[in-house]
């Protein structure tokens, strides 16, 4: 069954990558097989224009040109593709993922360091290096991509009759897919934790409902309002203020929420309150488990995808001080950018402003949140980008150090110094350190998974809220 | 400068080394020949069943070395001439001590009978006993494992993650006899048997056949079993070998005082290699756990650290185990079976159990046995110390559990079956914050 389960995943991940190749495009009557021939005129076509627009608006325009010159298997049967690729890979998870019921609670996270997958043996490379090359295409060369958005055309038509997908359609919905498939494999492995279900159950709500759905519906209502993810919010989003927010620099002009009617107003001052009222009493009163691993969509993905590789992350000294360095001088930056930000809207002065939104989206925003962020996982583990380099966890983790009721507990003196905990915890906390000292462990980078917990053989830990 | 010496780096050794550089500048100097650094014993079978890699038993960084100023040494002492303070090494030059803690730890007991020298067969207490294992374990098919008790059900359970078949071999009538009743025996051989391992009671191994290698095991009551494998877990004992026919006084341990003082001056001993003439309360002679090792290596630190020779005082009886996917806590001296005078509550629903001992007379709580439920250490400790009566446990089991957060509670059932077994009119508090109560 298991291996029947991993033939089809590879037959339907086979038949996803020939869909790009699959299509042919034509152009004024020609036929072109190949991409890269179509790209070449696409190109002429825009030299004239290059000189006064943006990479991106020549990205988009690649793709969207790509996009209605693409003919073929793909393009006549979606559904049917949609059935061999997602549909075929889902039944295959499944397959797999329900053999976790012939194992009892404590032997879930047997064997992780004996599976080349997950112990950074040649298998966890290949995936290393096809997620950094999802990205890299997904982020910079969407146009190489356009038989994928294709596929899930009929979704998008499911909000909008007229719908075409984009690229970043592609990624939500994939983003869904993958995170209520291994979140049904989360809800299985620890069927026997009421914890883990119910946040594994609420992390996947946030992700179909605010980050899918509701933008979608917000984006057939008003083109303006499309990516606005009402539960995402500054620093994380750290173009707020920029783009989405007040002023944006390529165009230069008063933006989507100020120029959104009452709702766009709405969209910016609940965005305010957010970071600036409920996340205090929130972090206070439970950490900031609430966003991390309960609402966040990065760390919904860290959650699911991301679980099988938590233990690979570096519990040393070493990490954590290149942590704190790295994870606080990002939220220094988002700040500083905001404020540049406000400088800008309030002067007109534009001086670095955009040099640095660009240069932050660009480093920031893409390379380390999604590059790295998720392509590392097989490598560094599930949460590189939330340890090291995340504002809002940054944030929220001064909150939770110095003011919050959270803690893990430790029992009393019951710990055995087997090291369960450090080496499955996913932000790199040597429990271990804290618990054989019989300390409470209330360190900021904690996301409140609940690993520990549930891998400690002596049940010496307890995630819980200081009455 | 005062040298101290610490002969074995588990966690007595090291423990008392943390502690005396804590209260003293001392030279500090470590000796074990079983491993570099100081690692976790508890968590081979973790390592074994590829849940951890090795380095990740590890309890300090490497840097905590170099940080507290504790010399390291990586080899096996041959002997010590203990009128002149030196200790032979095999390898490296003698070492001269001022203070010697002798901290070496336990051996796995051997049974004395025919063919247990044959390759196949062994214990499960050293990194080479692991190694010795992880060699082999693509040639384990048929196991059996010698002896019920904590080793032994581990050494199971990491033969059952290989695809082994598992036999396991015990001498008494259940389980970990000499800790557990005989309902709680019961309730963790099921459990054992539910994984597929064939359990035999009763019975012990006469001798192991084979050429070389082991095939066969044939029991007292005539069985013939064949294996390839044999573990052997029938207990441990202390680790002196290369003490014997010295001035130092033994018996089966190291023979020690309260303040770990051996019959030789600036001559200590401490955790599973002490044998104390006193023992305290009703503990044993010789301690062979975790945190009794870890105890004794924190007096005996901060005495030789201040110079002091305060006595052990290892506080209220407290335990803990796994079997398999049964967590077991104890806190207080449950013994096997109810002695008079004792009152037992046991409460069993699916996998969960208890049982609790209290006095039939003054009420007073003695402990309790829990399975899969989890309870506060620090409020158990608080109650044992303070003597508390058993409607004062019961009431506040809702602060005193342990159990995750949104796990199914079953207080208010526990508290009702009390009420209804014993007659009582116990009402269960509202939870508080558990050091609330403590502070009480």
């Amino acid at each position: 069954m298991r291996k029947l389960g991993w033939i089809l995943v590879f037959v339907a991940i086979g038949i996803f990558i020939s869909t790009l190749f699959l299509n042919s495009y034509t152009f004024l009557g020609q036929e072109y097989p190949g991409k890269s021939q179509i790209f070449k005129i696409i190109d002429l076509g825009i030299q004239r224009d290059l000189e006064t627009i943006s990479t991106g608006e020549v990205r988009n325009m690649k793709f969207s040109m790509a996009k209605n010159l693409s003919e073929g298997p793909v393009k006549e049967n979606p559904w049917i593709f949609f059935l061999l690729t997602f549909g075929l890979a889902a039944l295959g998870s499944i397959l797999i993922f329900i053999q976790s019921f012939k194992k009892s609670a404590s032997e879930q996270n047997l064997g992780v360091f004996h599976q080349k997958l997950t112990n950074r043996k040649w298998p966890a490379y290949l995936l290393l290096l096809a997620l950094i090359a999802f990205y890299v295409l997904l982020y910079w060369f969407p146009y190489y991509l356009v038989e994928w958005t294709i596929l899930v055309d009929p979704i998008a038509q499911l909000f909008n009759s007229e719908g075409q997908a984009s690229h970043w359609f592609l990624y939500g919905f994939m983003y869904s897919y993958i995170m209520t498939l291994l979140g049904i494999r989360m809800v299985i492995k620890y069927r026997h934790n009421n914890y883990q279900i119910i946040r594994t159950i609420t992390v996947w709500f946030f992700q179909i409902v605010f980050a899918f759905t509701i933008p979608e519906i917000l984006a057939s209502l008003n083109g303006s309002w499309a990516g606005i993810d009402l539960k995402n919010m500054w620093p994380l989003d750290y173009d707020f203020f920029n783009n989405g927010g007040l002023v944006t620099y390529a165009t230069e002009s008063q933006s989507v929420m100020v120029n959104g009617g009452g709702l766009g107003l709405g969209f910016l001052i609940w965005g305010i309150v957010l970071f600036a009222v409920l996340v205090p009493i929130l972090v206070y009163f439970f950490g900031k488990r609430w966003y991390c691993s309960w609402v966040c969509g990065c760390g919904g993905l860290a959650e699911t995808l991301g679980d099988a590789f938590r233990h690979l992350s570096d519990n040393s000294l070493k990490a954590w001080k290149i942590e704190r360095w790295m994870v606080h001088s990002v939220l220094v930056l988002a700040i500083l950018m905001t404020i540049l930000t406000f400088f800008t809207m309030f002067t007109g002065v534009w001086g670095a402003t955009g040099f640095i939104q660009e240069w932050y989206g660009f480093l920031i925003g893409s390379v380390f949140a999604g590059v790295i962020g998720t392509g590392f996982y097989p490598v560094f583990g599930n949460r590189v980008w939330c340890r090291f380099g995340c504002p809002l966890a940054a944030y929220m983790g001064i909150i939770q150090r110095f003011k919050s009721r959270f803690r893990v507990t430790v029992n009393g003196d019951q710990c055995i110094s087997c090291g369960n905990c450090s080496t499955h915890c996913e932000m790199g906390i040597d429990v271990k350190a804290y618990a054989q000292k019989g300390q409470d462990i209330q360190r900021a980078s904690c996301v409140g998974c609940g690993i520990c917990e549930e891998v400690c053989p002596r049940g010496v830990l307890k995630l819980e809220n200081k009455k | 400068m005062k040298h101290i010496v610490i002969i074995g780096n588990g966690i007595s050794g090291i423990t008392a080394a943390r502690y005396i550089r804590k209260n003293s500048d001392a030279q500090i100097t470590i000796i074990s020949a079983e491993s570099q650094y100081f690692f976790s014993r508890t968590a081979l079978m973790y390592v074994f069943m590829g849940q951890v890699r090795f380095e990740d038993t590890y309890p300090y960084d490497q840097d905590f070395y170099q940080k507290n100023r504790l010399e390291l040494v990586f080899d096996r002492v041959e002997s010590i001439d203990f009128p002149a303070k030196t200790i032979k090494l095999k390898a490296t030059d003698s070492i001269v001590y001022d203070e010697l803690i002798l901290a070496t730890g336990s051996k796995p007991r051997k049974l004395n009978i025919e063919g247990e020298k044959l390759e196949g067969i062994q214990g499960l207490y050293s990194k080479q006993d692991l190694e010795k294992l992880e060699n082999k374990r693509n040639q384990i098919q048929k196991a059996i494992v010698v002896g019920g008790g904590l080793i032994g059900v581990e050494l199971v359970e990491m033969l059952h993650y290989q695809g082994a078949e598992v036999d396991f071999i015990i001498r008494e009538s259940g389980f970990w006899a000499e800790v557990l009743s005989e309902k709680e025996q019961r309730f963790i051989e099921e459990h054992i048997q539910s994984k597929g391992i064939r359990i035999h009671l009763n019975e012990e191994i006469k001798s192991f056949d084979g050429e070389g290698k082991v095939c066969q095991a044939f029991t007292k009551s005539g069985k013939k079993i064949e294996i390839d494998f044999a573990g052997i877990t029938i207990g441990v004992e202390p680790n002196i070998e290369f003490l014997k026919n010295s001035e130092l006084e033994l018996q089966e341990g190291i023979l020690v005082d309260e303040d770990f003082q051996t019959n030789i001056p600036n001559v200590y001993a401490i955790g599973d290699c002490a044998e104390h003439r006193n023992p305290i309360q009703n503990r044993n002679k010789i301690e062979q756990l975790w945190y009794t090792g870890k105890l004794q290596g924190k007096q005996m630190g901060e005495n030789l650290g201040k110079g002091a020779s305060k006595k052990y005082e290892p506080g209220p009886w407290f335990n803990s185990a796994k079997f398999f996917d049964i967590e077991f806590q104890n806190y207080g001296f449950v013994s096997n079976t109810k002695e008079e005078g004792q009152s037992e509550f046991i409460w069993k629903k699916g996998n969960k159990m208890f049982r609790l001992l209290f006095d039939s007379n003054t009420d007073e709580f003695i402990g309790i046995n829990a399975f899969n439920l989890k309870f506060r250490h620090p409020v158990f400790n608080d109650w044992l110390r303070n003597k508390v009566g058993v409607e004062e446990v019961l009431q506040n089991l809702k602060t005193a559990s342990f159990d995750g957060e949104f796990s199914k509670k079953y207080e208010g059932e526990i508290v009702r079956a009390f009420n209804q077994e014993f007659g009582r009119n116990v009402q269960l508090k509202k939870k508080m914050w558990y050091q609330k109560l403590i502070s009480k």
